[in-house]
């Protein structure tokens, strides 16, 4: 029974790391670079869930579309302002880019006066909800988590494998120039890939908010999640989500069964171990350049 | 406008090109001879952690700026470093030879860092570099017999033939020394073949290949002189402080050093510098700065991060070469007084550069 519940509460983790991942890959897909912004956004949208619920009074689903919509058109607005101008610049300053975007965005909360500082509970209509199933007793927390990333899972693949939009985004992640010429308005779909990641932030940041709290530093997690979309390999979406699970249930495992101090660092040991055994990932096509 | 004739070749190996490298180059050295008798205490201290920092640049720059590889773990090398040198002069070890232990550990650890470098590039390279980085610090928290864990570590003064290095200005000079010894070393590598490699690795690893230049083999030496330098920077960042626990070594100070050499100027000696003045000299204009702002802006708490991203977000937008190639548009400027264009030093744009594409 201990088994299944520490499983339980390894994949409901892992979930969490996988919706970040995959906001990684989105955003690796469809620009080639890496956000270490990630995690911020994931903070900033639990923050704006929460300012909607307790300072302006939204009823819970409300200020949750909202707040999801509203990081979507800040994701979107964030790539056009600051990542367009210099894309096509080496892979580091971008890096470097999005590490100051993380600073600026983390900085920025904590200067709220009165809340930036403090450490929230996000009122939740499921809150301390708790099932039993024989000895196991399942939170309502993490099976939202659970469910929710099932049906964003779905809802991405729905996009991907039969709308236009979703179609046009895979074949510029696959060729850019090539979906240039066939009329993809490639820039723009950028944005969108951002608008999208972020709003997937904000629904990780949404779920994670009731497990642990609303603070300021929540967003260091998204470090945790880049283990995540190297297991999986960061060009695969499902790879994310894999990868995540991977991560959380090692962690959880680790954490019962093995000495102290081995929790915290289970997803990084495991990452380099996967960096030597597949540098590629579980899911990671395996490409050439040619020159 | 200084026109350079070179008649011979040891004008072209001299690390000083002309008479005005040599005269202003002589003139920063007798200033900084002469700081301790001039510059208040304070300010001496502060000199003292920029040169440290710089050395660790150095080591950084090195590895990101001249051979194009990136780590998100550096401040593990620095802790490494500093931790070695806790417990060697601990032990009653002799300061220059703890001091050689701390740069020949934190080299040994560079190439065990260095050799997934040979399979991995890029961003995998980071996520490598990054995963190290917190495993050596959960190790230095919990490996307490040696570390003193959590409650940190404390160190002796530095000894060499029976003198103390007590004081802020005999501790200044000694990090002076070790900076200069140490920019001669790098100046000298980059004009070296194997200076020479690893830029031309930075630059493209097939052709560098294909020139003949073995990979793995400079990759890792790479790493491991990074590392080294990281070390000694290590080892006096921990007789400066007197006292070191695992959460200074941290990521956070991996990406301050990152963040150092980028708005230094990534690919250039004086970036390293730049950058650690940059780095020791921000907090003091922020605090400078805090008494004029309103009180609800000044007395923030998360002020400096805004300061520090902003700061980084515009130099990779508007000056990617850092506050050396600003120095360096001020200069052709100067040079060529009336007639420096503004597209002098416009930057290309491309298309998207991928690695993916077949």
């Amino acid at each position: 029974m201990q088994f299944v519940q520490l499983l339980i509460s390894g994949v409901a983790q892992g979930c969490i790391y996988g919706l970040i991942a995959l906001g990684f890959v989105l955003i690796y897909k469809a620009t080639e670079t890496v956000s270490f912004a990630q995690g911020e956004l994931m903070m900033l949208g639990a923050f704006c869930g929460l300012a909607l619920m307790t300072v302006l009074g939204f009823p819970f689903w409300v200020a949750v579309l909202a707040s999801i919509a509203a990081m979507g058109l800040f994701g979107t607005v964030l790539e056009r302002v600051v990542i367009r101008p210099i894309l096509g610049q080496p892979a580091f300053s971008i890096v470097m880019l999005t590490i100051g975007i993380g600073y600026v965005l983390r900085g920025l909360v904590t200067m709220i006066p009165a809340i930036g500082t403090e450490t929230h509970t996000l009122p939740v209509p499921y809150k301390d909800l708790a099932f039993k199933l024989g000895a196991l007793v399942l939170n309502a927390e993490q099976l939202a988590v659970i469910a929710a990333t099932g049906v964003l899972c779905a809802l991405l693949f729905a996009l991907f494998r039969y709308s236009k939009l979703g179609i046009a985004m895979q074949a510029s992640s696959q060729n850019q120039l090539a979906a240039y010429y066939m009329g993809i308005p490639v820039q723009r779909l950028n944005g969108l890939a951002w608008g999208l990641a972020a709003a997937v932030a904000a629904v990780a940041g949404l779920l994670l908010a009731p497990i642990t709290f609303v603070h300021a530093n929540m967003g260091l997690i998204g470090l945790k999640a880049f283990p995540a979309a190297v297991v999986g390999g960061f060009g695969s979406l499902p790879g994310a989500i894999v990868g995540g699970l991977v991560i959380g249930i090692v962690e959880s495992f680790s954490g019962f069964y093995l000495p102290d101090g081995f929790k915290d660092t289970a997803a990084y040991i495991v990452v380099l171990i996967m960096l030597m055994v597949r540098p590629n990932g579980l899911f990671g096509e395996k490409l050439r350049k040619k020159v | 406008m200084r026109f350079l004739f070179k008649t011979s070749y040891e004008q072209d190996l001299r690390l000083a090109k002309h008479g005005g490298h040599v005269f202003w180059y002589g003139l920063l050295g007798l200033a900084l001879v002469v700081a301790p008798w001039v510059a208040p205490e304070y300010w001496l201290a502060q000199l003292t952690f920029v040169l440290i920092y710089a050395i660790v640049g150095l080591g950084l720059m090195l590895l990101a700026g001249f051979t194009g590889l990136f780590s998100l773990g550096h401040a593990a090398f620095l802790g490494v470093g500093a931790y070695t040198q806790a417990v060697l002069t601990g032990m009653g070890w002799p300061f220059a030879l703890s001091l050689a232990c701390a740069a020949g550990l934190s080299a040994a650890v560079g190439v065990i860092v260095g050799l997934p470098a040979l399979r991995v590039k890029g961003i995998y390279l980071g996520m490598a570099t990054l995963s190290f980085g917190f495993i050596v610090e959960e190790v230095f928290a919990r490996w307490e017999s040696v570390t003193g864990g959590n409650s940190g570590k404390h160190l002796v003064p530095p000894e060499i033939w029976g003198f103390k290095f007590e004081s802020t200005e005999s501790f200044y000079f000694l990090c002076l020394g070790v900076a200069v010894v140490s920019t001669l070393a790098i100046l000298n590598l980059l004009r070296s073949p194997t200076g020479r490699a690893f830029v031309a690795i930075r630059d493209s690893e097939i052709s560098a290949q294909s020139m003949g230049i073995h990979l793995a083999r400079y990759k890792t030496l790479s790493f491991s002189l990074s590392a080294a330098l990281a070390g000694i920077g290590g080892a006096l960042y921990a007789h400066k402080l007197q006292f070191i626990s695992p959460d200074q070594f941290n990521i956070l100070q991996s990406i301050d050093l990152l963040l150092m050499i980028v708005i230094g100027g990534l690919g250039s000696v004086h970036g390293a510098f730049l950058g650690a003045i940059f780095l020791i000299s921000m907090p003091q204009l922020i605090s400078l700065g805090k008494d004029w702002l309103p009180a609800t802006i000044g007395q923030a708490p998360g002020l400096q991060a805004v300061v520090y991203g902003a700061v980084l977000i515009l130099f990779v937008l508007f000056e990617p070469m850092g506050l050396y190639g600003r120095w360096l548009k001020v200069r052709t400027w100067l040079q060529l007084f009336p007639f420096y264009r503004k597209g002098l030093f416009k930057r290309q744009k491309s298309f998207q550069k991928s690695d993916r594409l077949k």
